[in-house]
């Protein structure tokens, strides 16, 4: 991604478009909005060419109103994180300067230019739906009333940031592509929302709901943190230099200097290097989240964006416990692990008896003092070394009389005996998580090299080899694991565990991903693996794998390095000392992970583009405090290429947050639907979101507590298609990985795509079709928006389509996901019947209710969201559907998308991700805007992004739309006009991704 | 610890009491007479195998006319390294049985773990140890409680547990006949169990399938002048399963008859503990001895031997 520079005309040109096509669509929305009077003049806008479904806006009539009449909040999520960005750097009224006058220009020419430079050949047609996109946005523009609000609180946030708002840009050029594409997607958002007069308030929102959400809870924090994070990023730009404190393993500290917005693997590489380890797979980064539960560093994605309020504090643990440490090529790595499994053991985190105490202490005390020596080793000295959580004196002798034994052992001698007695120890390597299982009985679910371990207080009830696993699911706070039939079984199982929080189950869900990845596979995913990674988040294990860093440790050669070793209790000294590997070698981390970053970044900025911050988002936050939520939010803004709507803005913000740089459209899906929710508790929008690969249709319906009471339903489609895009991979990937963290839901098919077949479903099609007829809108949802109402449901529909140029005819696998959603709800059954076969055949679910968990989690989870917004009476369900082939598929029933009041469904159609080059190279971003448009029913947000990939540009066009209405809008109308739209207006594209979520707010009583 | 698997140098037993034939539990049906000059007979092989021909050293418990079970020493005591686990027999009347084995494994310097929860129930006869991990019968002498304090008790091996349907015990169908080998029967029952077991382990198992369940039921023992040592079922008793372990090229196979006491549910491991008592005295009694040992054997050899003690 080069720097900015030359487009400016099209930048203004989109503007131009923009404008005229927002005042076309103003007037179609007035004229659909009769409804709301006050609304429609204000988001009229409502595009009608850029998206499909018009988005009305979803919030509540008052925000719309509010946006109207104040210029300042900008729905649009895209619109959101950029105007952070630059209303961060300049002060308030700056901000607003800029957006009405030269902002525009300056920035979105600058940044939006390059990409769309190097795209424009193949994407012109792009760049209509962008400018329409954008006029989408301006009509968006209309920020609500929470965003104003919201604005103020951020205002002062902005303002600090803002500090070094002009020279940021220059900076922030020259420091990774990615963050000029992040600018340039932030400045065409805000050049947008200028237009819309609402930018500063947008950007407030945006912090505001940043920290909202990190009030809110666990789930909220990641949101506001990632929000953060992009703040900083742009802070970043200016160069912010963060200093991160890394607790070694020896129990010294390593204060690290970092730029704020650098990936986890910059700083894990600087201290392997000054650790001087080379073997540095088995290791990572971890930090303590909000709730003090260990997460790991992702060394794929900003340090910021993942310890969100968290400090920088960080430690440096063994993740992947070598099975067989005598393998290990250097002396300092099985040192290093060593002083893993000291910790390990005196914590009592790997119990053992007390004689293995007294004889790992042994090997302890002579690789660290040497031999026995009766006049310097004195019990009071030993006792400096901790060897069991709890030491007793007997311990203690025993210890030394062993340690007698062990005369002339070196050091190194003395750890092989250590991890060789180690290494037998049961709970060796196992990652234990608290968990109960479908019956409500506490368990701990065991992840570790082999496979999953499920113990129940201290024995062990059950295994699963990861052979045995067919698939790796999580949804919401259940994690599911399928079974491979056994010899006399001719179905397959589905194992479900309801963990504490969306978070754990989806740490668990990560957990067992890298396990498997690392210990089980040769290599590491390859894209065609990603089907397997069918909905929410395409994480995917991206370091090495054990294979390959044994492969790896054979080319080692160096003389063995000197490091001193430091009884880790006593003696705190620092490994200075120890040789640097080579400043080359940093150099090379250092630009690895840059670029890496840049490639990501490029997906940012969409993000922050997208993510408009609206105040919505902070409902959102509010919701259920999920992480999925959050998570949710932040695929939206990898896919945007442009947000729009107000509301889709709002949901975007989270998005953005939430989301990993990298992969959009998985998060879009769910973020959007998250969104959608938190967007629908607050104003009930819709939100459509369409990259050009995948169409996400949210349907958003709330009803009021009365069911008599007209629901508001948002429905999202995003449509994206890849225009001559061969890696789709990348985008895949980071979808994934964004995914992954952002995403309620996620599924990871272990074993190879053989298997995952059996998963696969053609019923794609057809639900493109659907979602594309599913208008936006017009009148859909009639937002009787009963301020009274308390119950609110939301229904988002998600759509996407995914053309893969290679994947398209062979890859047919569609993996049903959690179909136990729709057990649980009734409606949501009938809404993914209606979606399409898929639904059908996702029954799956029922393996799921195995569980019987299932039910109260939904239950459960729907509480939380309702916290932030709303009283928890809201059930939500999710169902994703995913096809290889969109594009096969015609029709979707999107009739039968039926809308329950009391539920919220969420139906997320995705297209097989390509194959293509596994690698992903990370994309350059051409451009990416975003657009949004708002009628009073429906609230369309369009993301285009266009990335060059391989030479080859990807034009990825993301719908989100949001239905608001009572429950007598015709939903399923509203979606099939959608999508319909989407289809129309991109014939060239195809409908990778449908994601239908469906709210309905109940009243408490429904539950 | 896999090393070491299978290595003894003591053994528990009680002789048998007169009440037996009368009073014992027993699953089987009541008729069988047992005749306990019978049992004498074959508790003397039995004693004589240990003792003289594999060269353990047998301790041996007074029987007690009020506890007509009491020959069944494996249930009250679980023996792993150097620490015994006192269990809460399933049985309410062999509850009393505890009493003796726990002094005589403390007289043997054994780490006592007693049983006390009285929730807990557990029998020797359904711990499987399999020299990298236990599995535990759920049966109706044994409960999960039973199980977690066993776990606990041995916490550097996983304890898995396993359903029992049908049998007295874990080990009625099932024993180790070598390291990593399982011996099981070939009931539906033995067979659902061992496919358990494989699931739930780490580890890969052989197995040594024996037509008859009450045959896979046999001693392994690794004995530095022996070898692989198997004590098994006679021909006389189970002759199919006997040629199963005739096969077995690696092993001493010594046969061992224990028709009598199977009428009451007694296998043969269900008539010992056996314990690895290592040179411990000459490891930690002196300096002196140890470098002399050292000196004899191999340094090797003696970290060896030092792990053993530690390992189990």
């Amino acid at each position: 991604m080069t720097t900015e520079v030359g487009s400016e005309p099209e930048v203004k040109k989109e503007p131009e478009k923009s404008s005229e096509e927002a005042q076309a669509e103003q007037q179609q929305q007035l004229a659909e909005q009769p409804a709301e009077p006050s609304e429609s003049e204000p988001s009229a806008a409502a595009e009608p060419q850029p998206t499909p479904t018009d988005s009305t806006k979803p919030d509540n009539t008052d925000q719309q109103e509010n946006a109207e009449a104040e210029p300042s909040s900008p729905p649009p999520s895209s619109g959101q994180k950029k105007e952070k960005g630059i209303s961060r750097f300049l002060p308030p009224w700056l901000k607003r300067q800029k957006s009405h006058s030269q902002v525009e220009p300056k920035e979105s020419s600058s940044p939006t230019d390059t990409p769309n430079q190097t795209l424009t050949e193949k994407q012109e047609e792009e760049e209509k739906e962008e400018e329409e996109a954008e006029a989408a946005e301006e009509q968006v523009g209309k920020a609500p009333e929470e965003a104003e609000k919201r604005q103020e609180e951020a205002g002062p946030k902005e303002e600090g940031e803002a500090v070094s708002p002009v020279v940021e840009q220059p900076a922030e050029t020259k420091e990774v592509k990615a963050e000029v594409k992040e600018e340039v997607k932030a400045e065409e958002v805000q050049a947008e929302n200028n237009s819309v007069g609402s930018v500063e308030t947008q950007p407030a929102k945006e912090e505001k709901e940043g920290t909202s959400a990190e009030k809110k809870g666990e789930k909220g924090g990641e949101e506001v943190q990632e929000s953060s994070v992009l703040s900083p990023l742009k802070l970043g730009k200016k160069m912010k230099i963060v200093v991160c404190h890394v607790t070694l393993l020896d129990g010294t500290q390593f204060p690290c200097e970092v730029e704020k917005r650098a990936k986890g693997q910059y700083l894990f590489f600087k201290v392997c290097e000054h650790l001087n380890l080379l073997e540095k797979d088995y290791f990572g980064l971890s930090f303590k989240d909000n709730a003090d539960q260990r997460c790991w560093l992702d060394p794929t994605k900003e340090i910021k964006r993942q310890i969100r309020n968290s400090q920088w504090q960080f430690a440096f643990n063994v993740k992947f416990y070598p099975p067989d440490p005598s393998q290990l090529t250097e002396d300092i790595t099985r040192y290093l692990l060593c002083l893993q499994l000291r910790q390990d053991v005196s914590s009592g985190r790997l119990p053992c008896s007390f004689v293995t105490h007294a004889l790992l202490g042994s090997y302890t005390l002579q690789a660290e003092l040497g031999d026995y020596d009766p006049e310097e080793q004195r019990l009071d000295s030993i006792a400096d070394f901790q060897f069991a959580p709890s030491q007793t004196k007997e311990l203690e002798e025993k210890v030394v009389e062993l340690h007698k034994s062990h005369r002339g052992m070196t050091p190194a001698q003395a750890d092989v005996q250590f991890l060789e007695n180690a290494k037998k120890l049961s709970m060796y390597g196992v990652d234990l998580h608290h968990a109960k299982d479908s019956e409500g009985v506490d368990i701990m679910l065991g992840v570790c090299a082999n496979g999953l371990l499920i113990y129940k207080d201290r024995l062990r009830i059950n295994r699963f080899a990861w052979p045995k696993i067919l698939k790796i699911s999580y949804k919401r706070s259940n994690f599911y694991i399928k079974i491979r039939p056994g010899e006399a079984e001719q179905f397959e199982s589905t194992v479900g565990f309801k963990l504490p929080n969306h978070r754990a189950a989806k740490r668990v869900w990560k957990v067992c991903v890298e396990h498997h990845t690392f210990f089980r596979l040769t290599n590491p995913e390859q894209p065609t693996k990603s089907k397997f990674l069918t909905l929410g988040s395409k994480f995917r294990y991206s370091g090495r794998t054990q294979a390959q860093t044994r492969q790896a440790s054979t080319l080692i050669d160096r003389p063995a390095p000197y490091f001193e070793r430091t009884s880790s209790k006593r003696i705190s000294r620092s490994l200075d000392g120890a040789p640097v590997i080579s400043v080359s070698d940093h150099g090379h981390m250092l630009d690895s992970a840059r670029t890496p970053g840049s490639g990501e970044n490029g997906h940012d900025p969409a993000l922050e583009l997208s993510s408009d911050s609206k105040s919505p988002q902070v409902e959102e936050e509010a919701e259920p405090g999920k992480g999925a939520v959050a998570g949710a939010v932040p695929a939206e803004l990898p896919f945007e290429t442009g947000t729009d709507g107000a509301d889709s803005s709002e949901t975007k913000k989270g998005n953005v947050h939430l989301g990993t740089v990298s992969s959009a459209e998985s998060r879009n899906i769910d973020q959007s639907a998250e969104d959608k929710l938190n967007s629908e508790i607050n104003g009930q929008p819709e939100v459509i979101e369409v990259v050009e690969e995948t169409v996400v249709i949210e349907e958003v319906v709330k009803a009021a507590k009365p069911k008599s009471s007209a629901p508001e339903v948002s429905v999202t489609v995003a449509s994206s298609a890849t225009e001559e895009v061969p890696e789709v991979k990348e985008e895949e990937e980071k979808s994934a990985s964004s995914d992954s963290e952002s995403e309620e839901e996620a599924e990871f098919h272990p074993q190879s795509p053989s298997d995952s077949a059996h998963h696969i479903q053609e019923e794609p099609e057809e639900e493109q079709e659907q979602s594309q007829k599913a208008p936006p809108t017009n009148a859909e949802p009639q937002q009787d928006a009963e301020p009274e109402t308390t119950d609110k449901v939301e229904a988002v529909v998600n759509q996407q389509k995914e053309e893969d140029e290679k994947t398209p005819g062979e890859e047919t696998v569609v993996a049903p996901e959690d179909a136990p959603n729709g057990h649980h709800v009734q409606d949501g059954e009938e809404a993914l019947t209606s979606l399409g076969a898929v639904a059908e055949e996702e029954e799956e679910l029922e393996p799921c209710v195995v569980n019987g968990d299932a039910s109260h989690a939904e239950t459960e989870r729907v509480p939380q969201v309702i916290c932030c917004s709303e009283p928890p009476v809201v059930k939500t369900e999710m169902v994703t559907i995913s096809d290889t082939f969109a594009a096969q598929k015609t029709e979707i029933a999107t009739k039968e998308v039926p809308i329950v009041h009391t539920e919220t469904k969420t139906i997320t159609y995705e297209a097989a991700q390509l194959d293509g080059t596994g690698d992903g190279e990370p994309g350059v971003l051409m451009t990416a805007q975003t657009i949004t448009s708002e009628s009073l029913c429906t609230t369309t947000t369009t993301h285009i992004t266009k990335t060059l990939k391989g030479g080859l540009s990807e034009t990825r066009i993301e719908k989100r739309i949001v239905i608001t209405g009572d429950s007598d809008i015709d939903h399923d109308q509203a979606l099939a006009q959608a999508i319909k739209e989407a289809k129309e207006q991109h014939p060239d594209m195809s409908v990778t991704r449908v994601v239908v979520h469906k709210e309905t707010e109940l009243a408490e009583d429904d539950d | 610890m896999q090393a070491d698997f299978g290595r003894f140098t003591h053994a528990v037993i009680r002789a048998a009491p007169d009440s037996l034939a009368a009073q014992a539990l027993r699953s089987g049906p009541a008729e069988l007479q047992v005749d306990m000059e019978a049992v004498r007979r074959e508790e003397e092989q039995y004693v004589s195998v240990l003792e003289k021909t594999l060269g353990l050293r047998v301790v041996r418990l007074e029987a007690d006319e009020e506890l007509p079970d009491c020959v069944f020493v494996e249930d009250p005591a679980v023996v792993c390294g150097n620490t015994a686990l006192i269990t809460r027999p399933g049985a309410p009347s062999r509850r009393k049985e505890t009493e003796a084995l726990k002094t005589a494994l403390a007289n043997l310097d054994l780490n006592i773990v007693e049983m006390t929860d009285e929730s807990a129930t557990l029998d020797g006869g359904d711990v499987l140890f399999t020299g990298r991990e236990f599995f535990v019968g759920l049966s109706k002498r044994t409960n999960r409680r039973g199980a977690e304090i066993l776990a606990d008790t041995f916490q550097d091996y996983a304890v898995s547990t396993v359903p029992v349907l049908g049998t007295l015990h874990l080990k009625s169908f099932c024993s180790m006949a070598g390291p990593g080998l399982i011996a099981i029967g070939s009931s539906e029952a033995a067979q659902k169990a061992l496919k358990t077991m494989q699931q739930m382990s780490d580890h890969k198992y052989d197995k040594l399938t024996v037509p008859d369940d009450l045959a896979a039921n046999c001693i392994y023992m690794n004995l530095p002048d022996k070898g692989h040592v198997l004590l098994h079922c006679t021909p006389e008793q189970f002759p199919e399963s006997a040629k199963v372990f005739e096969k077995l090229k690696d092993h001493m196979l010594i046969p061992v008859p224990n028709d009598e006491k199977r009428k009451v549910d007694g296998c043969l491991t269900c008539c010992s503990v056996l314990i690895n008592k290592p040179s411990k005295l000459i490891l930690t009694t002196s300096l002196a001895q140890i470098s002399i040992s050292r000196e004899g054997l191999s340094t090797s050899t003696m970290t060896c031997s030092t792990h053993q003690q530690l390992g189990c």
